[in-house]
């Protein structure tokens, strides 16, 4: 047991260590040797209006890719509690967007999305309407990738409330059935609540996920066009490999760290205000 | 009749819910197997006339491919390997000594970017002057796959009675034997789980890989990405490298599902 535990030290908490150094330092592979400077990658972040808007596109970003899979993959997952035909086979096709290497799936999108070949616009001309620059315009590239991230992700909300679903007793919904309750009724007074501590889990976990998003992003726009999707993910990597600047790298990864940490914390706490508030009600 | 109707809507419903993932893939397979003319073609079409075969030859035909394959074969292959071997025990001590700290650690690497895990390691492997190998990739790639292996194996333990355990102590069995007579073959499940799930994020996995890799030394991910930025590709090959680089993913999740999704709901992990 020990020698396993040593490992997942090695691997996890070495590195972290080795990071909170590297953040205090001046220092550039291939440049001069590194030089101890304090707080000063951390001031310089304050004044970085390239990081600063990163971190807006972040939070925009991730808010989108939050909220629209939680509502799709809900409703996905109230629809494949049902017995339905095939329901194994369609619930296989589901999941396959989430399963699939993402810079095979980047590479699909972005034909997709060009203007004049791609067969995104044509579908739009089917339905009436005006074709779209996608992943092409800065006013456009963040919607569009988070469709794309929307596309990859809701299966895996739909398969936590799924397990919720899955769990929840029988008997409230037989007394409301005799009670005469609609069913948006049911799903709102009896499905809702009871659901919700999964829900929570399902949104912690896209938020994290969302906030770390690189492939996709990575593989389609690189950051572009100009910055127009440059996240705090994205910009680390320009700093830490494009400029190899790995002592103010670091100082940004130890701040986007600590965000992902805060929002975290932020839904654990909101969890455990729901649980006082029901208990509350009782 | 209602019923009949009532049953027919919901299956409707459940085919507009797969259709984006459904077509998606279907598109994939067309531009995978057009010529160029007919990927270039307005309005597009989705079955052409005649097939472009020679797009999969290609992918199959360049040397460097089978190199790649090979590269990605080993860096998963080591990564999720040495992730059991250190993860399944880890998960025991974790789970058997209700050590929460340890687990805390454990969700905290998963909540952590992989690319600041990689500035250090980047330095420490340049010192080492491991950069040109592939043992770079394998050690980082547990990063990924040792954080799911544990997560999983956590909740199984857990879940498993520690009567049998009990009993084999009193029998007389060292805490080893019973570990490896005992606990193991009762949790093969949740290793079956943890393995796949570890696998298939190692084999997808792209960020640590365009840092890490020199021209021998790219995984899959990385040289179909390389083919966008550094050749003028047309989408046919490309479409069919990116589903020969995806299908051995693909085929795995329809194989596991039932594997996948208890993996996916019980820790609900993703690696990167």
């Amino acid at each position: 047991m020990l020698p396993a535990l040593a490992v997942v030290g090695g691997v996890i908490i070495l590195p972290w260590v080795f990071t909170l150094w590297m953040s205090v330092n001046e220092w550039r592979i291939g440049g001069a040797a590194h030089r101890f400077v304090g707080l000063e990658n951390f001031a310089r972040l304050l004044g970085d209006a390239r990081f600063l808007d990163s971190l807006w596109r972040t939070l925009l970003y991730t808010g989108l890719s939050v909220v629209a899979p939680l509502v799709l993959g809900t409703l996905a997952a109230l629809l494949f509690e049902k017995k339905l035909p095939m329901r194994g086979l369609l619930r296989g096709i589901f999941v396959m967007p989430m399963m699939a290497t993402p810079v095979a799936i980047a590479l699909v999108w972005t034909m997709m999305f060009h203007p004049q070949l791609g067969v995104l616009n044509f579908l739009l001309s089917l339905i009436g309407l005006e074709p779209q620059d996608w992943v092409f315009s800065p006013a456009t590239v963040i919607p569009s990738l988070v469709l794309v991230e929307t596309w990859q992700w809701t299966p895996l909300v739909m398969l936590i409330v799924l397990g919720g679903l899955a769990s929840l007793p029988q008997d409230p919904y037989e007394s409301a059935q005799i009670d005469g309750a609609s069913a948006w009724q049911r799903f709102r007074y009896l499905t809702l609540p009871m659901i919700s501590p999964f829900l929570l889990v399902a949104v912690t976990i896209r938020m994290i996920d969302a906030l770390k998003s690189f492939d996709i992003i990575y593989a389609i726009t690189q950051g572009g066009p100009g910055t127009a999707s440059e996240t705090i993910n994205l910009y680390l990597y320009t700093v830490a490999f494009t400029y190899y600047e790995v002592g103010y790298g670091s100082a940004i990864a130890l701040v986007f760290f600590a965000l992902i940490i805060a929002l975290s914390m932020l839904l654990l706490h909101l969890r455990q205000k729901s649980a006082l508030l029901a208990g509350g009600l009782k | 009749m209602s019923r009949v109707l009532e049953k027919l809507g919901l299956w409707a419903c459940a085919l507009l819910l797969v259709s984006p993932a459904l077509l998606f893939f279907l598109w994939m397979i067309s531009l995978s197997l057009k010529f160029e003319i007919d990927n270039g073609a307005y309005p597009p079409i989705l079955i052409p006339d005649r097939f472009a075969w020679k797009n999969y030859l290609g992918v199959f035909e360049s040397n460097s491919f089978l190199l790649y394959f090979w590269n990605s074969c080993v860096v998963t292959g080591a990564a999720t390997l040495l992730a059991l071997l250190v993860g399944v025990p880890a998960g025991y001590g974790i789970a058997r000594m209700r050590a929460d700290k340890a687990a805390i650690i454990i969700m905290i690497a998963r909540m952590t970017p992989g690319l600041s895990f990689l500035i250090p390691m980047f330095l420490l492997f340049q010192w080492l002057g491991l950069l040109g190998t592939l043992v770079p990739q394998i050690i980082i790639h547990l990063v990924v796959t040792v954080p799911i292996v544990i997560w999983i194996m956590i909740g199984y333990f857990e879940t498993t009675p520690v009567d049998l355990e009990e009993a084999a102590r009193i029998d007389g069995a060292s805490p080893w034997q019973i570990f490896l007579r005992v606990t193991l073959p009762l949790a093969r499940p949740g290793i079956v789980v943890s393995f796949i799930l570890a696998l298939i994020f190692s084999w997808n996995n792209f960020v640590f890989g365009i840092v890490l890799a020199g021209r021998e030394t790219r995984t899959l991910p990385v040289a179909v990405y390389n083919m966008l930025s550094f050749e003028q590709v047309s989408w046919g090959p490309l479409a069919a490298a990116a589903l020969v680089v995806t299908l051995p993913v693909l085929l795995l999740t329809v194989l596991a599902q039932r594997q996948i999704v208890a993996g996916l709901t019980a820790g609900a992990v993703k690696g990167g």
